[in-house]
């Protein structure tokens, strides 16, 4: 796989139904290597859902997901290999509570690709250290606020070395003043030319952040561009309509 | 807060009330939080003491008094708290043709012993089974359901007669020729394997799954997910319903007395009441299992506190 250069992803008519709710309808979309897409829309618009898709962690209906050129929805394909290069970080963390934070970051990496503990940990201490968290490497991650604990969250993510970071509306569940310290994670990821498709309410971040704006709702892909135009300039009624209730709850 | 007027006078209803205090706010805030002297020495350090030592006093003396003031109380303390027979049926006597309950305890000692460390391991596993998800293992699946279904529901003495009495009858090799003491342990074994894998089916769905996600999006597979995510995390959340259900298992090995071979505590009692036509043998027996099962008890209270603290603490 080359991770350089060309479409890191590409999601083709992708559909997922939880029994009668349809909550995926026909979404395409391609994400070139060093791009940073972010997904904006209403609760309920499919966003998490089709990050999870993604990450295989629900097969879909439809459609086809292709990962640096290889369909990795056919069915011979080992699901658990294709997630060992994208990373997910979620809305609640979902760090490891009985772990310290150390053996949070290193587990994945010594028990899923077999590497020494050692050098794991040397790798995972480098990631603490450079995102300011080599401190609480000792601690239980109950003890971290949580904007410690979703940066702990993204290093986790980061120590498998994936080619496409997948964040699911990663700063929703913090205070507001926590917030910052997570975006400036991702902002770096960004800056150093990780691919993302980073679902998120944070308006201002993905105006400032994205290559590209995609506005979901009702599980369909209403309207996409570059930050700018879709912000300043949207030309679908449903995508006006989401960013004036946007601009009326005060989150621009 | 106190002087301030803060709006047009309140009812005077609830200023009358304290009338006199001299916390009553202008705006009609009734400033007087102080609590009542009672509540006051009740909530000393002092008090507090004071007060508990009173009324266990007097719980306990109410007990006692009704078990020496009762009609029968002569008799009963002679038949079951005759100090003579407790330490004769505790030390025991070959002569007489009685057994000693103290060495009989350590029979049952060894019978839950050797039953935890056997139930502990076969338990996880018709769990994890009757978790899996994989088709293959639909027969396995199909078999732990009624595993447990039957084990849970049969009476324990049932069990150990019909292991106890049943195998042997069967004339089988190696299975109809072990001791009544492993016919014990194995119907203990069975019965309590049953609930135990229940224990740990409730710890294992108490992991969230969010949890599993997790571990799946960073691509563990299934089996390590189990075993370095949601297992430490479910095991740390059934240690005291398993300790539990291990206390209910100490005082079971009681039961095997039925098979009668096996010289356990219970059944040493049961031999020296019949020969000396005292129970006192079963008082013995009764305070030696407590000697087992209340120190299980404390250390259960004492891992989860520690646990607690640790988690809490952070860094060791």
């Amino acid at each position: 796989m080359d991770a350089t250069a060309g479409t890191a992803l590409r999601i083709e008519g992708v559909h997922k139904a939880f029994g009668t709710n349809h909550v995926l309808k026909g979404v395409d979309l391609a994400v070139d290597t060093h791009q940073v897409i972010c997904l904006i829309g209403a609760s309920g618009s499919g966003k998490s859902t089709l990050l999870r898709c993604v990450d295989l962690l629900e097969a879909i209906d439809r459609g086809r997901i292709v990962f640096f050129g290889h369909d990795v929805t056919r069915r011979e394909v080992d699901e658990i290999r294709v997630r060992r290069q994208m990373g997910m970080v979620f809305q609640s963390f979902n760090l490891f509570p009985h772990l310290r934070v150390l053996r949070n970051v290193t587990l994945a990496p010594v028990k899923a690709l077999g590497m020494a503990t050692t050098d794991a940990e040397e790798e995972a201490m480098a990631l603490l250290t450079r995102f300011g968290l080599a401190d609480k490497s000792h601690d239980y991650p109950d003890r971290l606020s949580g904007g410690q604990q979703q940066r702990v969250a993204i290093i986790r993510a980061l120590a498998m070395h994936p080619k496409l970071m997948l964040l699911d509306e990663v700063t929703s569940a913090l205070d507001p003043e926590l917030v910052g310290e997570v975006l400036d994670v991702i902002r770096e990821l960004a800056a150093g030319g990780m691919t993302m498709l980073v679902a998120t309410h944070e308006m201002g971040f993905a105006r400032e952040t994205a290559t590209r704006v995609v506005f979901l709702e009702d599980g369909v892909i209403v309207e996409q561009g570059p930050p700018g135009q879709l912000f300043d300039a949207p030309r679908d009624d449903r995508t006006k309509r989401f960013l004036g209730r946007v601009l009326n709850a005060g989150r621009m | 807060m106190t002087g301030t007027p803060i709006g047009p006078g309140g009812p005077p209803g609830i200023v009358g009330d304290t009338a006199g205090s001299a916390g009553v706010g202008a705006g009609g805030l009734d400033t007087d939080f102080s609590r009542s002297r009672r509540s006051r020495l009740l909530r000393s350090p002092r008090g507090a003491v004071v007060t508990s030592t009173v009324s266990t006093l007097a719980v306990l003396g109410a007990i006692v008094a009704a078990f020496l003031l009762a009609p029968g109380s002569r008799a009963v303390r002679a038949t079951y708290f005759n100090a003579h027979d407790m330490w004769r049926a505790f030390i025991g006597d070959p002569h007489e043709g009685f057994y000693s309950i103290g060495k009989g305890i350590v029979v049952n000692i060894e019978m839950f012993t050797i039953g935890e460390v056997v139930i502990l391991v076969l338990a996880l596993v018709i769990a994890l089974i009757r978790q899996s998800k994989s088709p293959v293992l639909f027969p396995l699946r199909m078999i732990a359901v009624a595993y447990v279904d039957f084990f849970r529901g049969v009476p324990l003495i049932l069990v150990i007669l019909a292991i106890g009495f049943g195998l042997p009858a069967l004339y089988l090799p190696f299975i109809s020729s072990q001791s009544a003491f492993v016919y014990g342990v194995l119907s203990l074994v069975l019965a309590y394997s049953a609930y135990v894998s229940e224990v740990y089916r409730a710890g294992l769905n108490s992991v969230p799954l969010s949890q599993v996600a997790s571990a799946r999006s960073l691509g563990l597979r299934p089996r390590t997910a189990m075993r370095y995510v949601v297992l430490p995390q479910a095991v740390r959340t059934i240690v005291p319903p398993l300790l539990n259900d291990f206390i209910s298992l100490q005082k079971d090995t009681a039961l095997v007395a039925v098979l009668g071979a096996v010289i356990e505590a219970n059944r040493a009692a049961e031999i020296y009441s019949s020969t000396v036509f005292n129970y006192s043998g079963y008082t013995v027996a009764a305070v030696l299992f407590l000697v087992i099962t209340i120190p299980l008890a404390r250390f259960t209270d004492h891992l989860i506190a520690r646990d607690r603290a640790r988690r809490l603490a952070g860094a060791a």
